[in-house]
């Protein structure tokens, strides 16, 4: 492989792994105040089909994003709601979360269908969502490590009870925590259509959102680990555009299946010891005191 | 997260069987509100979309023939999530399971075109049962020795079934008289499971059945199921008991898994006569909620199976009357259980 090309491979790497990175990074925000959230698939396609619409009517693609990220916001809140406020099962709320989405966003992207945006402006090599995804990385860190709200929220997704104990509500937290990781995982979302393929289809995230919660695990529930964890799986998928671009006899459909298998891989094989890592109260409804 | 699943359900068989219908009334009336709002939005006619569905889907016999055909693979798919649920387990791989039974059902329907029929379909049905077991082997494995939980990998394997079945039928099995559309040679008659008179109603209706009454004598009558729900209850202190925990966790997903594989086999026997690409409108998922909401009862599974194929019924004729697309049925389907999830819990553990 000559240099030019690996760069190019490279830099199409971190290209289609920037939308992973916020979705990661919106599920380990929820995750770490203790809740898994199975329809961060929904919630980028609601991103991916507001932000292209809104980039279509108005023009203007940053208002684009910022609708998609705020659609995206939006149904987290939903998903909120009916977690934290009335304690349903997450796993079955994220399932519903998802179907919301799929149904939502075929309904608001139809009328795009075949449709072609111009997308972000280049600066540079990348868009400015590129440029922004290590520092949110880093900003989430921050914000998870070094502040008192990170630690609250940290320890939500540890032992609620303990928050409650000291004087904060578990439930604000935790409604906090979706309204950002629904930011996120609406631009991430928002970055495929408007930025990335420049056009919408149904169900284009193509299960990226399951990537990204497998990532959180990968990753530790730490932000900077979730760079690499998408550098990785963006990588994955560079790899195989760049082969079928190059003629590769080999069937779309096998080399369409390499990050899914990747992430299996990966989980198979660093699985295992991840579960220490785990937020202790991650998947329980918090019920107050006893 | 899964011990909570499993108690969630029990609880909500107990209060599903008291509360009754009235609040099931309710629930639907608040969400064919909301989703009239949706349509309103949309600059459709909710009076006039509502009235077509009642027409289409209850108006006549065929109609109603059509709800039984869409329940059919809704029962399989919820008996495979049901089942492993009573161990604590959570198979959100229906859907994938589903395409397996349907890829490995049609291997053995397109091998051997000679056979006769009374060999040919219990080796279309068996091949499909196990299609869906096999891909469910891998997860139920994987948990089994603790590498990956099996919700994160039961999720991944269902985006690689389907891309199995499109190389598939893009590939090896392409059929050679329809190269716009592409698809399997269609099945020999041996191979396609019968139907019921002129409706599209088919064997798979049976199997669906006697599979949600097998799954209900497992749990309530044989030691198997007794054993089952003492890992659910406590699988520390069962495998202390001497209970095999890691061999349950295996046959149970492996078990379920055949169930979705029957469903996605009755789907190319019965239904398509080939392989297609395009197999599910998303039964697997489905049928995770028909499961849960059913609250793992047998009798649950069996009215709330019938709900979802009215209401996906509904998204396709809106598909032909109102020209909305088919993925408005998620639509209507996330709005439902919002309103169901949102009424229940508080005080439940």
């Amino acid at each position: 492989m000559s240099t030019s090309l690996s760069v190019a491979v490279l830099m199409s790497s971190i290209r289609s792994g920037t939308s992973l990175l916020y979705a990661t990074l919106g599920e380990m925000v929820g995750q770490r105040a203790g809740i898994v959230n199975l329809g961060l698939e929904g919630n980028m396609l609601i991103g991916a089909a507001v932000g292209f619409a809104a980039t279509f009517l108005t023009g203007s693609p940053y208002l684009g994003v910022a609708a998609a990220a705020l659609a995206g916001m939006v149904g987290n809140l939903l998903f909120a709601y009916i977690v934290v406020e009335r304690r349903a099962n997450q796993l079955a709320a994220g399932l519903t979360l998802l179907f919301l989405g799929f149904g939502a966003s075929a309904l608001i992207g139809r009328p795009f269908i075949g449709v072609i945006i111009t997308g972000l402006p280049r600066f540079g090599d990348f868009d400015p969502l590129v440029w922004l995804a290590v520092p949110t990385a880093l900003l989430m860190g921050w914000l998870l490590f070094r502040t008192r709200w990170g630690l609250a929220l940290r320890a939500v997704g540890e032992d609620p009870a303990v928050v409650f104990a000291a004087g904060r509500r578990p439930d604000l937290l935790q409604y906090e925590a979706l309204a950002v990781g629904g930011l996120l995982g609406g631009i991430g979302g928002a970055h495929l259509s408007v930025a990335f393929t420049l056009s919408w289809d149904e169900g284009m995230t193509a299960g990226r959102g399951f990537i990204a919660i497998a990532l959180v695990i990968f990753a530790k529930w730490n932000p900077l680990w979730a760079v690499i964890g998408a550098l990785i799986f963006g990588g994955a998928e560079a790899l195989q555009l760049s082969l079928q671009a190059g003629g590769a006899d080999v069937s779309p459909f096998l080399m369409n299946m390499i990050p899914y298998l990747l992430t299996l891989i990966v989980l198979v094989f660093w699985g295992w010891n991840r579960r220490s890592a785990a937020p202790a109260a991650l998947g329980r409804s918090f019920f107050g005191v006893e | 997260m899964q011990r909570d699943f499993v108690m969630s359900l029990r609880g909500f068989a107990t209060s599903a069987a008291r509360q009754g219908a009235l609040r099931a009334v309710a629930v639907a009336l608040a969400a064919l509100a909301i989703f009239a709002l949706l349509l309103l939005a949309d600059g459709k006619d909710p009076l006039h979309a509502y009235r077509d569905t009642l027409v289409y889907v209850f108006g006549n016999a065929y109609g109603f023939s059509e709800l039984l055909v869409r329940m059919t693979p809704l029962l399989l798919t919820s008996v495979a999530v049901a089942l492993p649920s009573r161990l604590g387990l959570i198979n959100v791989g229906g859907e994938g399971q589903l395409y397996m039974g349907a890829w490995l059902a049609s291997a053995g329907a397109l091998a051997f075109p000679n056979l006769p029929a009374w060999l040919l379909l219990p080796l279309v049905t068996v091949s499909g049962f196990l299609g869906g077991a096999l891909w469910a082997l891998v997860p139920g494995l994987f948990r089994a020795a603790k590498l990956v939980n099996e919700t994160i990998s039961t999720l991944l394997l269902n985006y690689i079934a389907p891309l199995i079945v499109s190389f598939f039928i893009f590939g090896p099995w392409r059929s050679a008289e329809s190269s716009s559309y592409p698809q399997s040679p269609a099945f020999v008659d041996a191979a396609r499971l019968p139907s019921l008179g002129g409706t599209r109603i088919h064997l798979g209706l049976l199997y669906g059945l006697v599979g949600l009454a097998l799954y209900a004598l497992l749990m309530s009558r044989t030691r198997w199921g007794l054993e089952m729900r003492a890992i659910g209850g406590n699988p520390e202190a069962s495998l202390r008991l001497g209970i095999p925990v890691a061999g349950y966790l295996v046959a149970a997903m492996t078990v379920a898994g055949g169930f979705a594989g029957l469903a996605g086999m009755a789907e190319v026997s019965a239904i398509q006569g080939r392989l297609v690409a395009n197999l599910s409108p998303g039964y697997g998922y489905m049928g995770f909620l028909v499961a849960w909401l059913a609250g793992g009862s047998a009798a649950g599974i069996l009215v709330m199976a019938f709900l979802f194929a009215v209401v996906s019924s509904v998204g396709d004729i809106l598909q032909i009357t109102q020209g909305v697309p088919y993925a408005v049925v998620n639509l209507l389907m996330g709005v439902i259980l919002f309103i169901v999830l949102g009424q229940r819990g508080g005080g439940r553990r």
